[in-house]
């Protein structure tokens, strides 16, 4: 009798509700999937190529089309000294750019966080220079502000005994980060204003009561409740700025030299002046690696940054 | 008596003046950072001959003939801008919104997930694959097409607003969702009556950073397209010739192409933040 029961037909109810809950499963997932779908082809597909031409002799000025090299391209890259340059050079301009911006941007934040007069206008003067279009700005700094003959930069040093300075062929680098800086500072400043517009008012009155000074109170309350807003903008600000490419196309063309050569310019050359697809897609194998090595530890800072709210 | 007052007022007049001493810190910061627009904007109005002096010419009679030039060869490059921009943002909206849905108000198993791969694609460096794009594009016959670009556009801002439009919808109130489940709406409805409405603005805000961000765009324009599909900053890059007085005509093209993305800013301060930070910062 046992047996035939246990080989009757599970309940029905059980069965739909299974049914129900796959379905609603599926009905979860319909609105995800065309954005999946669509991030997946047109951001993953080109990576999964890349590594495929990375194995392959390529060169598109040249007839044959690709075949099969095995490491050499690799070979290549890691005994490529420009290559090596760019790398060093692209972690150097994003991390001082990153690190002068945020400190700037933390200053102008204390700054716009006072009441004064015409708070606004100066917020709104100082946000500009993230909103103009990055190709401009780099054209407008190469020549009218940096042009060793008529740029309006020396004019505006020349009472402090700067001369005739060709900034981009002397200070190249220097002046390329200037630039980053200058665009990056406003974003910084607006994420950090916005951690100290929302920091409680009571207990900074608390801290004046207890007689704290203002830098006291700074470094001990208000610091430590910046660190996420600080964290989230070292870690956007340098998502964005390790792809810089307007400025040094724009500025000085990766040189005098290679001295301004970051990753996005040797890519771009190796492309599109050497027509080396093989080269380039190794090379940017290399640089996918070292980004998720990097990715890795942003998103863990992100999630904690972030304090996910739970859906619903 | 005449001590407090006079205490009080020595109070008030330090007061006053660590108010302007604050006042005068914060514009000549705010003057600093404006010059090199400033620069721009001003070295647009002047005819050539002025533009490249020593000392530099602060006063001279403007002239609108710089722009005038500009804007009879920017046509076809402002008009794939725009195409570019407002195609791709579109696009971005119709994908993202329902994306959002199914990562905050009913969510899928692993929405955590699905959060984490979306903003991982923002980390990879699109110039890593840049010289198969360029093959890829070739040989699917998009190369310099703006349709390529449109793709490549949505793809560049999609995660952006998938995490800021989902940071919108999770602060429509759970007792509206509920009441409207109550009666009877469906997801359709429950999407078109109760949440569209809800964060319009923030669907507007999440249009603006894509706009700004598609506008400005250079990397993938320089190297996929040529002439049929070739936007703005292209254009900036070939008003400056090998030769001859060109700094007036550069200017005045800059200042043209940085103007719509500049008052879009500066009109939606606000929200700018929210956007830059993903949905992080409210």
């Amino acid at each position: 009798m046992t047996v035939i029961e246990d080989l009757a037909p599970p309940p029905k109810v059980a069965v739909e509700r299974r049914a129900a809950s796959r379905r609603e499963g599926w009905l979860r997932r319909l609105p995800l999937l065309p954005a999946l779908i669509y991030t997946i082809v047109v951001t993953q597909i080109p990576f999964v190529v890349t590594l495929w031409y990375s194995f392959q002799s390529y060169f598109w000025d040249q007839p044959g089309g690709a075949h099969f090299t095995g490491l050499s391209n690799y070979r290549e890259v890691f005994t490529n000294p420009t290559f090596r340059g760019s790398l060093v050079r692209s972690v150097v301009m994003t991390a001082t750019a990153v690190i002068v911006a945020m400190i700037l941007g933390v200053a102008l934040a204390v700054l716009l966080d006072r009441k004064f007069f015409g708070r606004g206008v100066v917020r709104t003067l100082i946000i500009t220079p993230f909103l103009v279009m990055p190709a401009a700005a780099a054209l407008v700094w190469a020549s009218p502000m940096l042009d060793p003959n008529f740029g309006l930069l020396n004019y505006l040093l020349a009472p402090f005994g700067v001369g005739h300075v060709a900034w981009l062929s002397t200070h190249a680098l220097g002046s390329v980060i200037v630039v980053m800086i200058w665009q990056w500072t406003p974003f910084m400043t607006l994420i950090v204003l916005a951690g100290l517009q929302s920091q409680p008012a009571e207990t900074l009155e608390a801290a004046k009561v207890d007689g704290a000074g203002a830098f006291a109170t700074f470094r001990e309350l208000t610091l430590p409740y910046l660190r996420p807003y600080i964290e989230l903008g070292i870690l956007l600000g340098s998502i964005y700025l390790v792809n810089v490419f307007d400025a040094v196309r724009l500025m000085t063309n990766g040189g005098p030299g290679t001295s301004t050569t970051n990753l996005p310019f040797f890519l771009y050359q190796e492309v599109n002046n050497a027509f080396d697809v093989g080269g380039a897609a190794a090379a940017g194998v290399v640089i996918v690696f070292l980004t998720i090595i990097v990715a890795t530890f942003a998103l863990r800072l992100f999630a904690r940054v972030f304090q996910f709210e739970e859906a619903r | 008596m005449t001590a407090t007052t006079a205490r009080r007022r020595s109070r008030g007049l330090r007061q006053w003046s660590g108010q302007a001493g604050w006042t005068v810190l914060a514009w000549a910061v705010a003057i600093v950072f404006f010059i090199p627009v400033l620069w721009m904007v001003l070295t647009a109005f002047k005819p050539e001959s002025a533009a490249e002096t020593w000392p530099p010419k602060f006063i001279f009679t403007p002239t609108l003939s710089e722009f005038r030039l500009a804007v009879t060869g920017m046509g076809p490059f402002l008009t794939h801008s725009i195409i570019a921009t407002v195609g791709s943002t579109i696009l971005v909206l119709l994908l993202a919104v329902p994306a959002a849905y199914a990562l905050s108000v009913r969510p899928v198993k692993h929405w955590r997930d699905g959060l984490f791969f979306f903003i991982s694609t923002k980390m990879l460096p699109i110039v890593a694959a840049i010289g198969p794009l360029y093959v890829i594009a070739l040989h699917a016959h998009l190369l310099d097409s703006i349709v390529l670009m449109i793709i490549l556009y949505t793809a560049m801002n999609l995660p952006l607003a998938i995490w800021m439009i989902r940071s919108f919808m999770l602060e429509v109130p759970g007792e509206l969702l509920e009441a409207a489940r109550l009666d009877g709406a469906g997801r359709i409805r429950e999407m078109g009556s109760v949440i569209l409405p809800m964060i319009s603005p923030g669907l507007v805000s999440t249009a603006l950073i894509c706009v700004i961000f598609a506008w400005n765009e250079l990397f993938l324009a320089i190297n996929l397209t040529v002439t049929n599909a070739a936007t703005l900053p292209m254009f900036l890059i070939s008003s400056v010739p090998q030769e001859g007085l060109f700094i007036a005509h550069l200017c005045a093209a800059a200042t043209i192409a940085s103007i719509p993305v500049v008052i879009v800013g500066w009109i939606a301060q606000r929200s700018l933040v929210r956007g830059l930070s993903m949905g992080a910062i409210k």
